[in-house]
């Protein structure tokens, strides 16, 4: 009897298995399948509705051999085009149409879902110190970070699967359907990758999003400048790499290995930088700051510039680039237009000349890129509600209300700058390559009158801010339906009344169309009394 | 003004949660006044509330004369307040929130904050993002000691600070009540409300259960007695007053209430006390007792 509970006692428990540097991965999916059973559904769903009403939408507008050619012969040989959707490929089909129509916008918002997934379960977990709990746990060291590739890599699968069916069901080819589903797998997984990377750089989840972002950026403009001239640079961009598919022409399957491969080599280097540094640092070590404030440093506009001067700078660089870019296509315009009097018609509006008409529909597309930055950065706001960081400001002489405003002024004077990069570039190119330098006011002003409109996005941030806090970044819901009423309102057959919920809609396409006072007016006065209603109730609640 | 903090009869509801259920909180002027309570009895709630950040359901509050939920810009910058849970803005360094805060408020004393960065061992030229708990906690102390306000709202500040700092800070709260200053403490380190504490209200399940001076808690509860007496003392359970007496190798020892303690030494002395050993209850026997679920439902 003691014999036995003597043996009871030293008898060694069961040897463990040999815990790996991937323990624990399961458990992690189901917790990142757990946090985002909201989120990652509506990503997946919002792409694919996208997908399937553009899919939709050009069966019914290319159903005759005679409009798919003329489709071949207008958008086929417009380099603007070539610029925004890449290289033309199988325009006389309907499949290449619809891969045409679509493919732009389905790779930015399949590499965004991957790049804001990835870092928000990585980089962001760790930032906020949740990964040093789990990690202190049975764990093992790439575990978390595996658990983020293989749910996000997995959604990114099911988008392109989605894609593929969605081809399919509405009767397109099943190679090529298959070949550009494939694509857009690999697509998904190489921003994936790209986006883990980055999370193993920085320190900061801002940061990694901000890498990966520019990552996109860096692709698509390499993308875009290797289709419109120099071959060599479309390959150097895994974007390039999607379009060198050929789905529904004479399909190409290697391009896809190369995207499989790259998005393998990156998450090499991925694990090999994750094996190199401690839970919470990131390679690159922060530097020191200043030991005192400066002297603006000392109000709430002092403050909310300080906080978004790096932002402010990095939209004005990237929306003067992206106007630069538009810009630059101006003149060539004219020639493309004079293939097809029917694409004359989508570019000019009501307006007389072609190259306004062009000008005025690039600028209405930066000046909805360019809310990106009013929306992130009204909503400042409210992360420093969450985050805690307003209760001691507010602890000090500072009111709520001068604390909003200072920022509000700051979002303000910010979105005038971005709209006005936004012009100088658009403007500048065109200068430059139509030689008339006279036309740099004209589309710098043009490029203004989207404030009023984008101010308007901003009101709706701050009533909801103040009314229902919770609730205030489905501001970025009302902005995707902006830009979709706004890009594809026509090719989608969005009844007018719908679009005409955007406050874009309201804008003339300056400088094509004349600048008309009233909507400028009525859309300024929307914004200021949403964001008056919204001080007024901020002043009334509790702070979280 | 002698109460900068009154509180009477304060509510506070978040959905179907009662935060504050009737709070009553008189601070004096220039006392270290010690707020206790088990997590989430409610003493966060109730600073927010004196900060203006949530507003009551019901009750009256009047802090520094004034409402804080009208007046809060204003009494603020008669006021510091340092939270226990401290974020910073990751691209800001300790020295720059400091000076916000410090010029949002009204000013700050250029001299106490260098003297105070080096007492506290901070180095302000790190980014926020990168202090670690403590580091940011003592940005939040200097911040608020180098302020010349008339009342520090403390609540927790030195959670997550070493022992060493802990004496600064406790140092630091002494240079302020000999300035005739007021501070209401929030804390959980006994040891440091002892020290620095003239006052303290207990809060439980968001209402006050206890408020007076150190002393006079202690008087509400029980004196441990051990002596050892020439004849057996088993007459002392006749005694009123005293708690489980244990009887062992010619000594014993007991509880008394301390409105019994007289009675019950008187009788020792009857039976020749050798050696007599007597301490008041500790403070940590004092909110055990307070904090416990059993006094409660008891009391």
């Amino acid at each position: 009897m003691t014999t036995q509970a003597r043996q009871r006692v030293v008898t060694p428990p069961a040897t463990p298995r040999r815990q790996g540097t991937y323990t624990g991965t399961w458990h992690l999916v189901r917790l990142v399948l757990r946090r985002d059973r909201v989120r990652l559904p509506i990503w997946v769903l919002a792409i694919l509705a996208l997908v399937y009403s553009s899919a939709a939408a050009v069966q019914g507008l290319y159903d005759t051999q005679a409009e798919r050619d003329t489709y071949a012969a207008t958008m086929g040989s417009s380099p603007a085009v070539t610029v925004m959707s890449g290289p033309p490929t199988a325009l006389r089909t309907l499949g290449g149409i619809t891969v045409y129509e679509i493919n732009t916008t389905l790779m930015v918002a399949l590499t965004l879902m991957a790049i804001f997934l990835v870092v928000r379960h990585t980089r962001a977990e760790e930032e906020v110190g949740r990964t040093e709990l789990l990690r202190s746990t049975v764990l093992g060291r790439h575990a978390p970070t595996l658990a983020a590739l293989v749910v996000v890599g997995g959604a990114s699968v099911v988008v392109a699967a989605g894609v593929t069916a969605i081809m399919l069901a509405t009767g397109l080819p099943t190679e090529g359907s298959l070949a550009y589903g494939a694509s857009m797998a690999g697509l998904g997984l190489v921003f994936t990758a790209v986006a883990t990377c980055a999370a193993q750089v920085t320190t900061h989840a801002r940061g990694a999003l901000g890498l990966s972002s520019a990552f996109l950026g860096v692709a698509f403009v390499l993308r875009a400048a290797g289709d419109a001239g120099n071959q060599v640079l479309s390959w150097l961009s895994p974007l390039g790499w999607v379009g060198a598919v050929r789905p529904f022409g004479d399909e190409r399957w290697w391009p896809i290995l190369l995207l499989l491969g790259f998005a393998a080599a990156v998450l090499g280097l991925a694990a090999e930088l994750t094996s190199h540094r401690d839970v919470g640092s990131g390679l690159v070590p922060p530097r020191a700051g200043p030991a005192g404030a400066s002297p603006r440093l000392g109000t709430s506009v002092g403050l909310a510039t300080r906080l978004q001067r790096g932002m402010l700078v990095g939209w004005l660089v990237g929306v003067f680039l992206g106007g630069v870019a538009f810009g630059s296509l101006s003149n060539e315009v004219e020639e493309f237009v004079e293939l097809s009097p029917e694409i004359a018609e989508m570019f000019a509006g009501t307006g007389t000349s072609l190259v306004d008409g062009f000008l005025g529909t690039m600028l209405m597309i930066l000046a909805l890129v360019a809310a990106g930055f009013t929306v992130s950065s009204v909503l400042r706001l409210r992360s420093e509600e969450t985050s805690g960081r307003v209760e001691p400001l507010l602890a000090t002489g500072l009111t709520r209300v001068r604390w909003a405003v200072g920022s509000i002024a700051t979002t303000t004077v910010g979105t005038l700058l971005v709209a006005a990069a936004a012009g100088l570039g658009v403007g500048g190119a065109h200068g430059i390559v139509s030689g008339d330098f006279g036309q740099v006011p004209r589309v710098v002003l043009a490029a203004l009158a989207y404030v009023p409109a984008t101010l308007v996005l901003a009101g709706l941030a701050i009533a909801l801010l103040g009314w229902l806090p919770r609730a205030a970044v489905a501001v970025w819901a009302v902005l995707a339906f902006c830009f979709v009423t706004g890009w594809l309102g026509t090719v989608l057959n969005i009844p007018d009344w719908v679009t005409k919920l955007s406050p874009y809609t309201h804008v003339p396409l300056v400088p094509a169309e004349p600048v008309t006072w009233a909507p400028m007016l009525w859309l300024t006065g929307c914004s200021v009394l949403l964001l008056t209603v919204g001080i007024a109730y901020l002043a009334k609640r509790d702070i979280a | 003004m002698n109460t900068p903090i009154d509180i009477a009869g304060l509510h506070k509801s978040f959905g179907p949660t009662h935060a504050l259920d009737g709070l009553d909180l008189q601070v004096r002027t220039g006392e270290v006044h010690g707020f206790l309570g088990p997590n989430g009895a409610g003493k966060s709630t109730t600073i927010r509330v004196l900060l203006g950040l949530l507003r009551a359901d019901a009750g009256t509050v009047r802090l520094l004369d004034g409402d804080p939920w009208r007046d809060a810009a204003t009494l603020h910058r008669r006021l510091a307040y340092v939270p226990g849970d401290v974020a910073l803005w990751p691209n800001l360094t300790g020295g720059e929130v400091i000076d916000l805060l410090g010029r949002l408020r009204g000013g700050l004393n250029p001299r106490r904050r260098a003297d105070l960065l080096e007492r506290f061992e901070l180095d302000p030229r790190k980014k926020g993002r990168s202090y670690s708990k403590g580091n940011r906690q003592k940005v939040a102390l200097v911040a608020g000691l180098a302020s010349d306000v008339e009342l520090l709202l403390l609540d927790e500040p030195t959670s997550g600070l070493d022992p060493l700092m802990e004496a600064v800070f406790q140092e630091c709260i002494g240079e302020v009540k000999a300035e005739g200053r007021t501070v209401l403490l929030s804390s959980h380190i006994l040891a440091e409300v002892e020290a620095l504490c003239d006052r303290v209200s207990i809060i439980r399940s968001g209402r006050i259960v206890q408020s007076g001076t150190l002393a006079d808690l202690r008087h509400l509860t029980h004196t441990t007695v051990i002596a050892e007496t020439a004849r057996h003392a088993e007459s002392l359970t006749a005694v009123a007053g005293v708690q489980n007496p244990q009887f062992s190798d010619g000594r014993v020892s007991f509880q008394v209430e301390s409105d019994h303690l007289d009675e019950a030494i008187r009788h020792l002395s009857q039976l020749g006390v050798r050696s007599l050993v007597s301490h008041p209850p500790t403070l940590e026997e004092l909110f055990l007792r307070q904090y416990g679920d059993d006094v409660s439902a008891a009391g």
